[in-house]
């Protein structure tokens, strides 16, 4: 079956039970069906980006000459960029190309697209893998602390913290870092990117004002799940049990409860990826960086669409990859899961 | 519940009265630069241009010599703007697509459903970004970018709550009545999601302003000589060093109008069903 019901967090799906399933092969159907799930999602997805720049108004070698250009020039640029060929054949090109590694040609830069693109990821995946870590650490600690401090100062300052963090921009913050850190202490640097021939000291302290513009603002979210996760467990009988056979408060946490709360944790971290790859576009711009969402404005700004269009797809397939990879995480920890769509 | 009640309930909310002051200072705001403004919120005027706070300029000017707290006020009309149409579409498609979802079921739940965790991978600034570079920047795209991105959150609440209401007695009385499946979902199903789709639509708001900030900033949303919060960071940002003040002002009125909203949100979602009781 193509349509696999995706519960999401929240949702309160209807349990089927399978009187007669065995653990091992109900592993390998979730997986089979997860997989299957992923590659018809990339499908679309790739069909969706295709889509959105095909529906441009007018010829996209027009739009990338610009009004001024005469139509031998476009008619020149049309065929060069294969426009003159009907859409399933473009389709098909594209995705086939991609799939062999073969970004095709960047139109502005003149350069084929996948170094380029390489080339900005070495930039943005350390930041998105930066601000992630910025944001679990935090949010795992701070969540832990309130629940643990349920309707106590503590964690009614940690709350008030998470609903400030809710509501502040991440590019707000990351002016605001720019203002204390580089502007009035000069401590860092308030944008640009040296490289990382330039030492790893200097590459990662470059990065560590976006990383925490980014991963300080996520966290908010993540507090809150977290602490709502831990306080469900917490109310559990198998937690008072554990209490009451002696298990001291901290073992119960760490053996039983955070646990048993990691699937909700889980998935909203997966969702949040979606958010996080967002959110480093417009702080890389903060920051002049010059990562995949640098390229993808400038790109935008050269009317390179098929940069625009690689660079796109690429961070839908990272976001559907990691949810990917989250759902059979919770489904490895949560046997209940994969019941459920099996 | 009586409204004498209500409101007892409500007064005794902390949250909830905080965030019904911000969000009546927001709209009043807004109402108040259609009809007056220190300053004409678009009026340029170089000479006086990056001036500290005074008497004459309570916040200062920006480096054109606009009067922050007069694009401060229009900026809140622009907020407001994208946030109603924005939720508003989201509304009106994803309310019908998640009562579609779930009076028919079945197959077309499932693609339905399917369709909405799809467009979750989608980023929605990602999308917005796609859709302004496809169809130009400006506010109306601005506004469709996000108001798409709410559609499958709305649908997802209304499926899943609706579901619910669908397996109570008073509803499969009503089917056995001989009513139809429209007449069900309208009179039974949609007032009682109604109250959950109340506090989403306020929470929804909340991004709405968030991502038109955003879009602005990157100079994707509102254009000059339209005064908006975004686009007033991306100015104020290119003359930190001269006058690091004018960063400032913009974010606290992003911030104050977004807070104002979760927290109206929040209270809503513990006044009007307990057992939806905040879990953010």
């Amino acid at each position: 079956m193509l349509f696999i019901r995706l519960e999401m967090a929240g949702a309160s799906p209807a349990m089927t039970m399978d009187l007669n399933w065995t653990p091992t092969d109900e592993m390998g159907l979730y997986l089979f069906q997860r997989f299957i799930l992923l590659l018809a999602t990339l499908a679309f997805a790739s069909i969706v980006v295709f889509g959105v720049l095909e529906i441009l108004p007018g010829n996209a070698a027009q739009v990338m000459l610009g009004a001024s250009a005469t139509p031998e020039t476009v008619a020149a640029l049309a065929h060069k960029l294969g426009l003159d060929q009907g859409v399933i054949v473009r389709y098909a090109a594209w995705i086939g190309g991609v799939l062999r590694g073969d970004f095709g040609l960047s139109y502005a830069y003149d350069s084929p697209i996948g170094p380029l693109i390489a080339e900005r990821l070495a930039v943005s995946a350390p930041l998105a893998l930066l601000a992630m870590l910025i944001t679990t650490a935090v949010a795992l600690a701070a969540g832990v602390f309130a629940a643990q401090r349920r309707g106590k100062s503590g964690d009614v300052a940690v709350m008030a913290a998470s609903q400030i963090g809710l509501a502040v921009p991440n590019f707000w913050f990351a002016i605001l870092l720019v203002l204390v850190f580089a502007v009035h202490w000069r401590l860092a640097p308030s944008g640009g990117f040296p490289g990382w021939e330039a030492g790893l000291g200097r590459a990662l302290g470059a990065l560590i004002l976006p990383a925490l513009a980014l991963g300080l603002v996520q966290a908010a979210v993540l507090t809150r799940v977290t602490r709502s996760a831990l306080l469900d467990v917490l109310n559990e009988d198998f937690i008072r049990t554990a209490r009451a056979k002696g298990l001291s408060r901290r073992a119960t946490l760490w053996r039983h409860a955070l646990p048993n709360a990691l699937t909700p944790i889980l998935t909203i971290m997966g969702l949040q990826f979606a958010n996080l790859i967002a959110g480093a576009i417009v702080v890389e711009y903060v920051f002049t960086l010059p990562g995949l969402g640098r390229l993808v404005f400038q790109s935008i700004a050269n009317r390179d669409l098929l940069v625009v269009e690689d660079c796109v797809m690429l961070l839908v397939a990272i976001v559907i990859g990691v949810n990917f990879f989250v759902d059979i995480a919770c489904a490895a920890i949560d046997p209940r899961l994969r019941r459920r769509a099996a | 519940m009586s409204d004498d009640r209500f409101f007892a309930r409500a007064r005794r909310n902390g949250g909830f009265v905080l965030g019904a002051i911000l969000v009546a200072a927001l709209i009043a705001a807004a109402a108040l630069s259609l009809v007056w403004t220190p300053y004409p919120p678009a009026a340029i005027d170089v000479p006086h241009k990056l001036l500290e706070p005074s008497f004459a300029h309570w916040l200062g000017t920006d480096s054109l010599g606009h009067d922050v707290v007069s694009q401060l006020l229009a900026g809140a009309r622009i907020s407001i703007l994208v946030g109603i149409i924005a939720v508003g579409i989201g509304l009106v498609f994803g309310v019908a697509l998640g009562l579609v979802a779930a009076s028919v079921g079945g197959v077309v739940e499932d693609v339905i459903m399917n369709l909405c965790d799809f467009t979750f991978a989608f980023p929605a600034l990602l999308l917005a970004i796609m859709l302004t570079a496809v169809l130009g920047a400006g506010v109306v795209n601005a506004i469709l970018a996000i108001g798409v991105a709410n559609v499958p959150i709305f649908a997802k609440v209304t499926r899943a709550l609706g579901n619910g209401v669908l397996a109570r007695d008073y509803a499969m009385a009503a089917r056995a009545a001989g009513k139809g499946p429209v007449a069900i979902a309208l009179e039974h199903v949609l007032p009682n999601v109604a109250p959950a789709l109340i506090v989403q639509a306020t929470i929804q708001f909340a991004i709405a302003i968030l991502a038109e900030a955003a879009l602005s900033y990157l100079g994707l949303g509102a254009q000059p000589p339209q005064a908006s919060w975004g686009r007033m960071l991306s100015d104020a940002q290119q003359f930190m060093f001269l006058a690091p003040r004018l960063a400032v002002f913009p974010g606290v009125a992003i911030a104050m109008a977004v807070l104002g909203l979760n927290l109206l949100g929040d209270g809503l979602r513990d006044l009007l069903d307990p057992r939806l009781r905040a879990r953010r």
